[in-house]
């Protein structure tokens, strides 16, 4: 049993990762995030493209990373230099990129996949599974042992720090949210990549979970991928049923949990103090 | 008097829409360049605008038709967003809210000016329900109304796609859908009543009431003490604290109310055209719901008449899907640029106002 409850958590968990750390950086500079979803949308829209036109899974992902960036550039130009609200931006981004996926160009069925490791007993992995670990921990050096992770998170917690060094709050806004674009889409990437295949509604709202993970991890790299290991889980439990319970209904138990979870906050979650601040 | 209140007054009408005249503008455009990158003629994509929109009355009807569920999500999100909470759940509420009417329009057979009020209150108050647990959970623990809505949307998807798949299928039926209301829970059409109304218009009765829905939420909004509570708590919470006014209890109040009138949406389907629940009817009328809301500048004049924007659009988009071969995605990913032209000219103005 166990066996089986793996790999496929750890499955689960990997596009939730990705995406929950993207949200770490942009959240952590203080820009609300809600449009991961349509971040992993469009990267797994972009995977499937780039390998159909190519035949090459790197393509792919070369697509799908650059379609999650164009996408987070929208939102950086809409949230920083315009000022607008970030969660509408980000339901916009989402609507964008729902749209952009049934319209742009019709996607074949069956490309290449990403590489995998095979191994006894706990089956086969993608190499953005081992990837993601590699990140977390890079992230969270970047962001609590650099000056550089410091002036990131310096914007997010208030306006006025980085102005007093003459550095400027957009710039290192402009940075997180791309890298946010660039990890929510590998996660997309990870998903079509592991079936060949794009869906409509393949991220199934993990954007929004990963988001939930990122408060739920305090907004920190280790413990948000805690986190998303906890919701992967639940995800698999929707999975394998062996209950006699609906698979409808199996398939909502990472919503409710992560209502419960940020229910079961109260108090202690500590979002960064300017995250959402509009004003300069 | 008048004389000089009058110019103000249409400045300031000005000064308030602009921003969607530019954005719904702006989409015409974009949606001629992206034909061009296609390789389809864009002229031909505009005259057939102009055609599907407003060559009879029967498109009138149309138009009207679609935009009906429009005006209710629409509402449901301006009231939210007047108190400062976002109601991305609308998708969810009209679902559960549309399940309930369909489960009393099947279960009693009633006379039919007992049957719709009671339907429609059944719907409103589950609708209203679906609404209030992201309210209560706001409010009490302070957990973030965005994912929550967004969550119950997802819940309430999977609780339906199991009920019409299960236990309320249509017996003998391959479809994923309930079976058919009583006839005295249906609302009946228009066509009757409007001359020139072709009889196979589905406008109907569903549609007057949203007007009056309109028209009762301007006047709460704008007259009444709730109103007044609702846009201080929105302002400020803090200051609405201060003034003795408790925001935890306005929020929760709002987000039913906000989920009680998303849930006409899926009323106005239920009982005014498929007569039953039919999986996954609504095409994103909740999504949509914010694009009107902000469309309309959160004031529900303004609501009512992006709602039949939008109605136009989508009938345009099937027309123009049919005859031109267009996806349908084209709108709905033209639906998120104009929201997004629109955040980003209220931001601006804002900054440079300040």
């Amino acid at each position: 049993m166990i066996f089986q409850l793996i790999p496929s958590t750890i499955r689960m968990t990997t596009p939730l990762g990705y995406a929950a750390l993207g949200g770490i950086y942009s959240e952590r500079s203080g820009i609300i995030n809600i449009a991961l979803e349509g971040m992993m949308l469009i990267g797994a829209y972009g995977y499937v493209i780039g390998a159909q036109i190519s035949g090459s899974e790197w393509i792919g992902l070369l697509f799908g990373v650059c379609f999650g960036i164009i996408l987070a550039l929208i939102h950086a130009i809409a949230t920083i230099t315009f000022h607008a609200e970030h969660i509408v931006t980000g339901l916009a981004i989402n609507i964008f990129a729902i749209g952009v996926t049934e319209y742009l160009i019709p996607t074949s069925d069956r490309v290449p996949g990403l590489p995998e490791v095979k191994f006894p007993l706990l089956g086969v992995y993608s190499i953005l599974v081992f990837i993601l670990p590699l990140i977390m921990i890079l992230s969270h050096l970047f962001l609590y042992k650099t000056p550089w992770g410091l002036r990131l998170r310096a914007a997010g917690e208030s306006t006025e720090a980085l102005k007093t060094l003459s550095l400027s709050r957009a710039r290192w806004q402009y940075f997180a949210v791309i890298v946010s674009g660039v990890l929510a889409s590998l996660g997309g990437c990870f998903l079509s990549s592991n079936v060949h295949v794009f869906t409509k509604g393949i991220t199934a709202g993990r954007g929004y979970v990963a988001l939930a993970a990122v408060i739920f991890g305090n907004w920190r790299p280790l413990n948000g991928v805690a986190a998303c290991l906890l919701f992967g889980f639940a995800a698999t439990l929707g999975l394998e049923n062996r209950w006699g319970i609906p698979d409808q209904l199996l398939k909502s138990i990472p919503h409710i949990l992560t209502m419960v979870v940020l229910v079961g906050l109260v108090g202690t979650s500590k979002p960064p103090k300017a995250l959402g601040r509009i004003i300069t | 008097m008048m004389s000089k209140n009058h110019p103000i007054q249409l400045r300031h009408f000005l000064d308030t829409f602009l921003p969607s005249l530019i954005a719904i503008i702006g989409f015409f455009v974009l949606c001629g360049v992206t034909l061009i990158i296609r390789g389809q003629s864009p002229w031909e994509f505009y005259q057939l605008i102009l055609i599907s929109g407003f060559s009879s009355i029967d498109d009138i009807g149309s138009i009207l038709f679609n935009s009906t569920p429009l005006i209710f999500t629409g509402l449901a999100v301006t009231i939210g967003y007047k108190a400062g909470l976002f109601n991305i759940g609308c998708e969810g509420q009209l679902y559960v809210a549309g399940f309930a009417a369909t489960w009393i329009g099947i279960h009693f057979d009633l006379p039919p000016f007992i049957l719709v009020p009671f339907c429609i209150v059944a719907a409103m108050f589950f609708g209203g329900i679906w609404g209030a647990i992201p309210g209560i959970l706001k409010a009490r623990y302070g957990a973030h109304e965005v994912i929550n809505t967004i969550m119950m949307n997802f819940i309430a998807f999977a609780i339906m796609s199991y009920l019409v798949t299960s236990v309320f299928q249509e017996p003998g039926q391959m479809e994923p859908q309930t079976a058919e209301i009583h006839d005295s829970a249906k609302l009946p059409k228009l066509a009757g009543l409007i001359p020139l109304l072709p009889q196979s218009n589905s406008l109907n009765a569903s549609f007057l009431i949203s007007c009056v829905v309109v028209l009762l939420l301007y006047i709460l909004l704008k007259y009444t003490r709730w109103g007044y509570e609702l846009r201080l708590v929105g302002n400020s919470p803090e200051v609405a604290a201060y003034g003795g006014i408790n925001p935890g209890r306005v929020t929760i109040w709002v987000m039913t109310l906000s989920g009680a009138i998303a849930g006409m949406a899926g009323v106005a389907d239920v009982l005014g055209y498929h007569y039953r629940f039919v999986h996954s009817f609504s095409p994103g009328w909740g999504f949509t719901g914010i694009a009107v809301a902000l469309m309309g500048r959160n004031h529900p004049f303004g609501v009512l008449a992006a709602a039949i924007l939008f109605g136009f659009l989508s009938k345009v988009a099937l027309d123009v899907e049919l005859l031109l071969d267009i996806p349908h995605g084209l709108f709905i990913a033209g639906q998120g640029l104009l929201i997004l032209g629109l955040v980003c000219m209220e931001g601006y103005t804002k900054i440079k106002n300040q």
